[in-house]
């Protein structure tokens, strides 16, 4: 291994440590929250937005997508693309409903 | 048989072959949670006002809490493992895998505490459609759990042998095996807010 992609490695590390912290406050920021008189869907954003950019965190860094090849971005894009669609094919079912009153 | 491009990366693709193997199979699990989410969103709108929220107050805050530090440290644990192997660092690669896998542990054991204390207390999967769909997101994901640690353990074990013939393929595979636990990371991190503090 060559002296440059150590110390690559190195400083690696320590975003490593940085990203650990951000997400320990995190989950004590987002169960804080939780003991706030909001109603539920402030609730449900704040604690969606927390969770998101916890989510962001662990695959930017820990799975490195930051810097990881437009292949994968591709793919995971698509299939953000396919899980918004799972998630509001339920929601239908509700206008549905609403249109026979 | 030698499966190919394990090291070096596919010229076509910029990846090794086992790296885009994991990420395909992380968008095949992202739309397994992902339906049963979509089915906990059903299941939230079709339920009394409220009402959801009202079954949810049984859950163990503290508890889960605990939990979801106690698996992100097991995340950071586990990039460590492989940043030690990438500085050939085995013996800190052990050290760091044997966390990972000692979190994995304590994860299961809360969990173990907090579904048996249901149990205790009446509540089961058919209590409700709160605890139907509690059950069933935090049983798939324990089961995760376990392959993570059977992968996690075999590379600790007999595995690691690998290190001293093909230590840069025995790096790359403690990567892919990496990637699938910050995925399991990751739909706690969902999961946590969404069934305890929603």
């Amino acid at each position: 291994m060559s002296e440059h992609s150590m110390n690559d490695i190195k400083s690696h590390v320590k975003v490593y440590m940085i990203v650990f912290a951000v997400l320990a406050v995190l989950t004590m920021v987002t169960v804080a929250a939780s003991y706030l008189n909001l109603s539920t869907g402030e609730a449900i954003f704040l604690a969606l937005t927390i969770a998101s950019i916890k989510g962001s965190l662990v695959a930017s860094y820990f799975m490195h997508l930051i810097s990881e090849k437009a292949l994968i971005t591709w793919i995971l894009m698509l299939t953000a693309v396919f899980f918004f669609i799972l998630m509001f094919i339920p929601m239908t079912s509700f206008i549905d409903q609403s249109r026979l009153g | 048989m030698e499966i190919p491009y394990t090291i070096e990366e596919r010229p076509d693709t910029g990846l090794i072959n086992s790296k885009l193997g994991i990420w395909l199979f992380l968008a095949s699990e992202v739309m397994l949670f992902g339906g049963l989410f979509s089915a906990y969103v059903f299941l939230r709108l079709g339920a009394p006002a409220g009402a959801f929220h009202e079954w949810g107050q049984e859950l163990n805050i503290p508890l889960a809490t605990l939990n979801t530090l106690i698996l992100i440290s097991s995340s950071v644990t586990m990039v460590m493992s492989w940043a030690s192997l990438k500085m050939n660092d085995f013996k800190k690669y052990k050290l760091y895998m044997g966390l990972t896998l000692l979190c994995a542990l304590g994860f299961l054991v809360i969990k173990y505490f907090e579904y048996t204390a249901k149990f205790h207390h009446g509540i089961f999967p058919g209590t409700n459609t709160f605890m139907s769909i509690y059950f069933t997101l935090t049983g798939l994901h324990g089961l995760h759990i376990i392959g993570g640690m059977i992968v996690n353990g075999y590379f600790l074990g007999s595995g690691s042998k690998m290190w001293t013939t093909e230590p840069e393929h025995f790096t790359n595979r403690i990567e892919i095996a990496g990637l699938y636990w910050h995925f399991v990371d990751l739909v706690w991190i969902f999961l946590f807010p969404v069934l305890y503090l929603l």
